[in-house]
């Protein structure tokens, strides 16, 4: 009892130390486990690769460097997907800070395919007031985006061509770290009609689940897990597979943490019990 | 692979270890880091706002396509300003007046679509246990919200399945961000050991 005791009063930085320990041993000696694809990221995988030849994915970052290793390995993994089937990524930007971070994924996964700026794919940038501009795109994209994320006249870069509002669009794709995804859905999927898949933060996943049960959106792709179930199903294992057995350990070691902590909890409270001369 | 040799992947590298020096305790490692976070945040954004807003969509119009239309919301932003001004802070209603109107007229329309998708998924066309299941968490949670009736005989039971269905709620959403917390984790752990030490592939 003095155990669980000590134990129960631990001092924090200890469990930080098991914690990264937990973690950095997989990473380093990597053992293996199995990745089962889950229905919508199945889904999600299979909006993307149902779309006609030629189609035009529209891609919005909306997350930060705060969310990027939940899902950059998704945004890299989708656009080769996008890249393979010879799709036409169209990049746009609601979260200013996640820029860089979109453009950096974007050059890096065209250069592995050899496609070309402003013919297989197109970075819009960002642009201020997404509800505005959410709307904005159903009537005509240039209203907001007339230029890319240089300032170049998208004139002048054949993909935007036959560019101009939803219509166009056969799949719009929201990598999300808060409720932009939720005004998407709001905007563009309820007002019109845009085939939407969503691409989340585990934190904020739970919140779209009930938009992909009622088909508001066609797949949910949910934090490091989702990215690695992607990467499995385009056969490019890469960062969130390579994190997923740390992330396994380090769970099993939290729900040991969960259930010590309560057996430590009631133990003491019969104990307290006990010394005031009854159980309860 | 080695230790990198980029003075970029160092100085993230350093960056990293100070915040994560708060676990210890707080330190002027930390400080300094938030502090450059913060300051670099902010100086990134101001920066895309200013060209995306200022020289985009006023100096642009302006002064390339003699659009003088643009003064008209120039002036609504600019009145947002006479909250600095004692005496003058009353006009900065109107551009939030204009705010509130426009959003709740973009909105409005969107959320009742919205809200009828939501309740027509609710709906179950066919009785599998999920959609039941799915009917039943709607139903008793929200008579759980409904105050207006005691919480006592029929309602009460119904009230404590809606309970138990907003505890597996929060129960899954802690799970998430559990799960969230270690990616992100994991994600510098990579880099640490990747990108800066090179003991990872």
């Amino acid at each position: 009892m003095n155990i669980i005791k000590k134990l129960a009063n631990i001092d924090r930085r200890i469990i930080f130390i098991v914690i990264a320990i937990v973690v950095i041993i997989p990473l380093i000696f990597k053992p293996k486990f199995p990745i089962v694809v889950s229905e919508p990221v199945q889904k999600a995988y299979d909006a993307v690769n149902n779309l006609p030849e030629g189609a035009n994915v529209m891609i919005s970052i909306d997350y930060d460097a705060a969310s990027m290793p939940e899902l950059q390995p998704y945004l890299e993994a989708l656009l080769s997907h996008c890249f393979m089937k010879d799709f036409h990524p169209i990049l746009i930007v609601q979260w200013q800070l996640g820029a860089p971070l979109g453009t950096q994924a974007l050059e890096k996964i065209a250069a592995e395919y050899n496609k070309e700026y402003g013919i297989d794919y197109i970075n819009l940038g960002y642009r201020p007031g997404y509800v505005a501009q959410m709307v904005g795109i159903g009537r005509e994209i240039r209203t907001y985006f007339n230029s890319d994320y240089k300032g170049d006249l998208i004139e002048k870069y054949p993909v935007m061509n036959n560019i101009h509002n939803y219509d166009d669009i056969d799949l719009l794709i929201g990598l999300e770290a808060g409720a932009t995804g939720q005004v998407w859905v709001q905007y563009a999927g309820a007002r019109f009609d845009q085939r939407i898949v969503l691409a989340l933060t585990a934190v904020s996943a739970p919140d779209a689940y009930f938009f992909f049960q009622s088909g508001q959106i066609e797949g949910l792709v949910g934090g490091m897990k989702g990215a690695a179930e992607y990467e499995i199903l385009v056969d490019k294992p890469d960062m969130a597979v390579a994190g997923m057995a740390a992330q396994s350990f380090a769970h099993m070691l939290i729900i040991l943490f969960i259930v010590f902590g309560n057996i430590a909890y009631f133990v003491d409270k019969r104990k307290k019990n006990k010394a005031k001369g009854g159980i309860k | 692979m080695a230790i990198s040799t980029s003075i970029w992947i160092w100085i993230a590298a350093l960056l990293t270890l100070s915040i994560y020096s708060f676990l210890y305790k707080d330190n002027p490692f930390y400080k300094f880091s938030e502090k450059i976070l913060v300051g670099i945040s902010i100086g990134y954004t101001v920066s895309i706002y200013f060209h995306n807003t200022i020289i985009a969509k006023v100096w642009n119009p302006l002064v390339h396509d003699h659009n003088f239309l643009v003064i008209v919301p120039l002036i609504l932003g600019l009145l947002m300003f006479s909250r600095l001004f004692k005496g003058k802070a009353y006009l900065s209603r109107i551009p939030i007046a204009f705010v509130v109107g426009t959003g709740c007229g973009m909105s409005i329309p969107s959320s009742f679509e919205n809200l009828f998708k939501q309740v027509q998924g609710t709906m179950p066309q066919v009785f599998t246990i999920g959609n039941i299941i799915i009917l039943i968490g709607v139903l008793s949670t929200l008579i759980y919200f409904f105050f207006s009736v005691e919480h006592k005989g029929i309602i009460g039971k119904v009230t404590r399945v809606g309970i138990t269905f907003i505890m597996i709620g929060f129960g899954a959403a802690f799970g998430a961000t559990i799960m969230a917390r270690i990616s992100l984790f994991i994600g510098r752990i990579q880099f640490l050991l990747g990108d800066w030490l090179g003991i990872i592939s």
